[in-house]
């Protein structure tokens, strides 16, 4: 377990007033199975995702669990199944997919900015391009979500300017500069050097507290523990295990989930 | 930590140790010596051997070049009588005279002297379009021009140029100081957009003015030459064929095997044939496959020819720099919905090519000088000139000044050229330190 990152989590009261789970579906995987050649990497997988939902996704390298998230919004191709986003289902249509990406947010491991354009045109380009939002307009956003994340007067740096645990807080903020209806974070704090984790996680949780529907791909189980409302656990392309994080980490219930846990808990 | 503590286990530091000077000959003009000439037994002897290879070269180089040459003379063997008359019998000496007397046939080649103003507008003019794209202000435009009408007039005054006030006052200098004007009240950045305008309208203007039509003059193909040739293939084969290897490198890219197959084709098959084979298609076998009676020019097949020729290796350069960028950039533009030409437009291609400059500007200073191929299918580019040159029994035997002065005005370029993208390196660079 991570120390700094569990204490981080554990020093603050979480507002839980706005995190409600609604009815309506944000996104549903149905039998969905991915291939890379020969090699069958996700195996039947069956998600439904209210809105609202704070999903946290882990299990060892390797187990498909990035691709899983990757696949929701078309990074990666799946083969057989359905997924639906928002009402919307992803099929080879170019239209379709890109109507989806405007409603699903991504944030990387590696931060993926754009080295050759301020923090604040990061934060712009898509609004601008992609939404056709007025400049003025998407500066006033993107300048909203930069003081959210707390580093408004980063604006007119570039990325290479700014600390590890800034530039991860500036791709949240340029996600969600787009209004996603989604937002994914595949490991968004696996590259992170251990000081600068706590900042990204607390812009996470706040994120959580206004009820963002979230998928969280993530190895900080202490985040898990206060934000998450469910758990899964893969394993070798397929869910092993779900359930409420309060059970699933007190009461795991297959031999993999407990001997996962008794790994990354361990010391 | 510091030594003082050192036999204690436990330790806290008491405070920041002071920042101190470096200790003298570490920095400065004598720490730059002694660092980069002087660092070591090797390091010392090749300065050593360095400067005495210098010594003993100059002073030969500068006589023959400076001091021993002759300017003023209508044929070699007055130029070597002069010298003989001045320096003493035996000595060697430059005889620059040739250039003097055929310098603007090395320019213009056989262009019709009463119409050479006509490729001096469309040079400077060029100069004009280029300045907007290769630099953010164009107000420099002002100081350059202003620069350069003095000169003429200083020139003109001093009786060093022919010509007279038809030379001073012609329509050269009339568009460099209305140019230069122009520069000077509207330079800023908020005017860009419209000297780009005029960047991508310029070859039509060149093109009628060098050739002529619309009430100018025609002037045919056959009579281009020198420099003149020299810029008008290097500077059309650069323009046209970054864009050509920009789409050639993004089709090598496509996922779409058609469109894959057709670029690789095409890159392969140019890259693997040598240039002056294009050029002997062009000026031969391509007019069997026109219909007969068709006039297809022939410097407009050359420029087809050298274009399609740099862009295949243009394109690779560029897949180079699309290789070399991180997998993640495409993904976070996709994932944000990016389309693919919003994605190649604004997130790959400026750091592609931004990588890419080196290649770039190596392939450019390659075809620039591969442009002196075309004397060999009997154009008379600079280097086609010096046969004729070397005919006339006047200048018959003169090889060194006539070579050197080419190689001279090639190497003027060329520097030019990798000058500039370091400067552009530099400038890209301090945008975005990483």
């Amino acid at each position: 377990m991570n120390a700094p990152a569990d204490a981080a989590v554990q020093d603050r009261a979480i507002d839980r007033s706005n995190m409600k789970v609604s009815d309506e579906i944000a996104v549903e995987l149905v039998g969905m199975n991915k291939w890379y050649g020969e090699f069958h990497v996700l195996k039947d997988i069956n998600l439904t995702v209210n809105k609202g939902e704070r999903i946290v996704i882990c299990g060892p390298s390797g187990s498909g669990k990035s691709t899983l998230i990757r696949c929701i919004n078309r990074l990666e191709e799946h083969q057989k199944g359905r997924i639906i986003v928002d009402g919307i289902e992803l099929t080879s249509d170019l239209k379709k997919i890109d109507e989806i990406r405007r409603e699903v947010g991504m944030v990387f491991q590696h931060f993926n900015l754009f080295p050759h354009l301020t923090i604040l045109e990061n934060c712009t380009l898509a609004p601008i391009w992609v939404r056709k939002v007025p400049k003025r307009e998407a500066e006033q956003t993107a300048m909203h979500f930069l003081e959210r994340v707390r580093i408004p007067e980063q604006a007119n740096k570039y990325p290479g300017q700014l600390s590890g645990g800034q530039q991860q807080r500036v791709a949240i903020a340029r996600a969600l500069c787009m209004r996603p209806n989604v937002m994914l974070f595949d490991e968004p704090t696996s590259a992170l050097d251990p000081e600068m984790i706590k900042e990204v996680l607390d812009t996470m949780i706040g994120l959580a507290e206004e009820g963002m529907t979230m998928l969280c791909v993530t190895h900080e189980m202490g985040f898990a523990r206060q934000v998450a409302n469910r758990v899964i656990f893969m394993d070798r392309g397929q869910i092993v295990e779900q359930n409420e994080p309060e059970e699933f980490f007190n009461n795991p219930r297959s031999d993999r989930t407990k001997l996962f846990l008794s790994q990354i808990l361990g010391h | 930590m510091s030594g003082t503590h050192a036999h204690t286990v436990a330790f806290v530091a008491d405070g920041k140790l002071p920042d101190l000077p470096p200790p003298p000959g570490a920095s400065g003009a004598i720490g730059w010596i002694r660092e980069n000439l002087f660092s070591g037994p090797l390091n010392t002897i090749l300065t050593l051997a360095s400067i005495a290879v210098v010594a003993l070269a100059l002073p030969g180089v500068l006589d023959w070049a400076l001091f021993k040459s002759v300017w003023n003379a209508s044929s070699l063997s007055e130029c070597r009588s002069i010298i003989a008359e001045s320096f003493g019998e035996g000595q060697g000496g430059a005889c620059w005279a040739v250039i003097r007397e055929r310098f603007d046939q090395l320019l213009y080649g056989f262009y019709p002297a009463e119409l050479r103003w006509r490729p001096n507008v469309a040079f400077v003019l060029l100069i004009v379009a280029i300045a907007p794209i290769l630099f953010d202000n164009v107000r420099a435009l002002a100081v350059g021009a202003a620069a350069i009408v003095a000169l003429k007039a200083l020139a003109g005054a001093a009786g060093v140029v022919d010509g007279g006030v038809g030379g001073l006052f012609g329509a050269t200098t009339v568009v460099l100081a209305a140019a230069g004007a122009l520069a000077w009240f509207f330079g800023g950045g908020a005017h860009r957009r419209y000297w780009l305008m005029f960047s991508a309208a310029f070859p039509v203007i060149a093109y009628f003015l060098l050739w002529g039509g619309l009430g100018l003059e025609p002037v045919a193909s056959s009579r281009f030459g020198g420099f003149l040739l020299t810029m008008i293939i290097g500077v059309t084969g650069i323009a046209a064929s970054l864009p050509l290897g920009i789409l050639l490198a993004l089709g090598r890219q496509s996922k779409l095997i058609f469109i894959h197959a057709i670029c690789v084709g095409f890159i392969e098959f140019i890259r693997g044939v040598p240039l002056i084979t294009l050029l002997f298609v062009a000026s031969t076998l391509l007019n069997y496959f026109m219909p007969p009676g068709t006039n297809f020019d022939l410097i407009l097949r050359v420029l087809i020819m050298v274009t399609l020729f740099a862009s295949a290796y243009m394109a690779e350069v560029i897949r180079g720099g699309l290789a070399a960028l991180p997998k993640g950039q495409y993904e976070a533009a996709d994932a944000m919905g990016l389309t693919y030409a919003q994605s190649m437009r604004l997130i790959v291609l400026p750091q592609a090519l931004k990588i890419s400059i080196p290649g770039i500007v190596n392939t450019f200073i390659g075809l620039f000088k591969d442009t002196t191929l075309v004397a060999v299918i009997g154009l008379l580019d600079p280097l086609g000139l010096t046969n004729p040159i070397r005919a006339d029994s006047n200048w018959n035997g003169i090889v060194w000044e006539l070579y050197g002065f080419i190689a001279f005005c090639f190497f003027l370029f060329c520097f030019g050229m990798s000058r500039y993208s370091m400067h552009l390196e530099g400038r890209l660079r301090a945008g975005e330190r990483r």
